[in-house]
């Protein structure tokens, strides 16, 4: 899971300060792994550098804790094009689909969007997978099978999570 | 796709009752092509292939076989079109209970007017290559799900019509036995030029088509922002 998008999704709702932003990446995406506060700065650092985010104010003190941080056009635009690019089919993307969903249903963005073009990115591959299985040998079937039996789970997931777009978005939104 | 659409739904709506179960649908197939419909149970599946298939009639919209009006044809005017340009395949075989496997495949040359013994050994010639060898004069109570499946589907398929609609075809079906099923659909369909319109909600199953759509609330590919805008 990108944890730099992550925070710089939970960004684009609003300002936050860094450990405003741990709180939360616990909350919805930490799954009992909390985030160093550590990692948390050195993310900001670099998302800092590379021009997504600027610090709004410093307030009185010392220490991190003083900053709060805005993204900035370039780190929304960022955040946009990773939720609507489909992730790579490929097994065990179960945790990257799920931030997006959450930080989609979040930001008020289109999730059921996102899902449809991941249902087709999924569909794509499993066809292709489907072919090699029809026209190649019985291993080509096996390992063929594999994968499509991997999809198809993710594809279930995609699902469920579709017909529970709305009981979900009233849940993470605040 | 550059070819007009040999199957066409325009803004069907069909309500059963007081239950809309299309509302404005809209869905498109080129000839020789194999099309999933995906969605949800209850989104309207079924009621646009029989739809298309000039089973049910819309209370509005319009549905076309290569550019002629279905829904305003009469009864005989569709079922004819039926007998001859389409085939069907649901989830469970629908097979004659009274008839044999082979009776079975043979019915829809024998009800288009075809002679018996010209019949039979058309519908014979199926039975090998699905894997039915043997089972020629067992009727559909001797032979398993996947079996009577088979037959069902060389029954469709034997007329070589040019629209196959088929409903969960595999819905019945284990795993191996559904792909064997989906192997042959596909095989045939495409040496035929067999236009498919495949409804299923298995992913596994619509990896076999050209392309999906996916059927939500009476609409194709519809995209509902409520609950999920700001
Ligand atoms: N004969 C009927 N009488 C009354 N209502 C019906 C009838 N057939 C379907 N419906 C209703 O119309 C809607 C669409 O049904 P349809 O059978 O087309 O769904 P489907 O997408 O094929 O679902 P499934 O995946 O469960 O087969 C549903 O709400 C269903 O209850
Ligand atoms: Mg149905």
């Amino acid at each position: 899971m990108s944890v730099p998008l992550t925070l710089l999704g939970l960004l684009d709702r609003e300002p936050s300060h860094g450990y405003e932003l741990k709180r939360d990446y616990d909350v919805y995406f930490g799954r009992g792994k909390p985030l160093p506060f550590g990692q948390v700065y050195a993310t900001l650092g670099r998302l800092a550098r590379d021009g997504k985010v600027v610090v709004s104010e410093v307030g009185p003190g010392v220490g991190p804790d003083r900053k709060r941080y805005v993204i900035t056009d370039q780190g929304a635009t960022e955040v946009e094009t990773w939720l609507a690019e489909p992730v790579e089919p490929e097994p065990h993307l179960q945790t990257v689909l799920f931030a997006k969903v959450v930080l989609a249903l979040m930001l008020g963005r289109p999730a059921e969007q996102y899902l449809d073009s991941q249902r087709r990115a999924h569909l794509r591959r499993m066809r292709e997978l489907t072919e090699l299985k029809r026209t190649g040998s019985l291993v080509d079937a096996l390992l063929a099978d594999h994968g499509l039996f991997h999809l198809e789970a993710d594809l279930r997931w995609i699902e469920l999570t579709g017909a529970r777009l709305d009981t979900l978005a009233k849940e993470v939104r605040r | 796709m550059s070819t007009h659409p040999i199957v066409e739904a325009r803004d069907v709506v069909l309500s059963f009752g007081e239950t809309p179960a299309l509302r404005g649908a809209d869905i498109s197939a080129a000839p020789g092509e194999i099309l999933a419909v995906m969605g949800p149970s209850g989104s309207g599946k079924s009621t646009l292939l029989h739809c298309l298939a000039g089973i049910l009639l819309p209370a509005s919209g319009e549905i076309r076989f290569d550019g002629r009006r279905v829904d305003t044809m009469n009864e005989t005017q569709r079922s004819t079109l039926r007998r001859d340009r389409f085939g069907f395949v649901f989830q469970f075989g629908q097979l004659v209970p009274e008839l044999t496997a082979e009776e079975n495949v043979a019915l829809p040359l024998l009800l288009g007017g075809a002679r018996r013994p010209a019949a039979l050994t058309k519908a014979r010639s199926w039975f090998e290559r699905l894997g039915l060898g043997g089972l020629e004069h067992r009727r559909s109570g001797e032979l398993s799900g996947g079996q009577a499946q088979r037959v069902a589907l060389a029954r469709s398929l034997v007329t070589a019509p040019e629209v196959l609609f088929a409903d969960e075809p595999t819905g019945s079906l284990d795993s191996l036995t559904g792909e064997q099923v989906m192997d042959l659909l596909v095989t045939t369909a495409r040496e035929q030029g067999t236009t498919v319109i495949l409804v299923t909600h298995e992913p596994r199953v619509a990896a076999y088509a050209d392309r999906e759509v996916i059927v939500r609330d009476g609409r194709v590919n519809a995209y509902v922002p409520e609950g999920v805008g700001p």
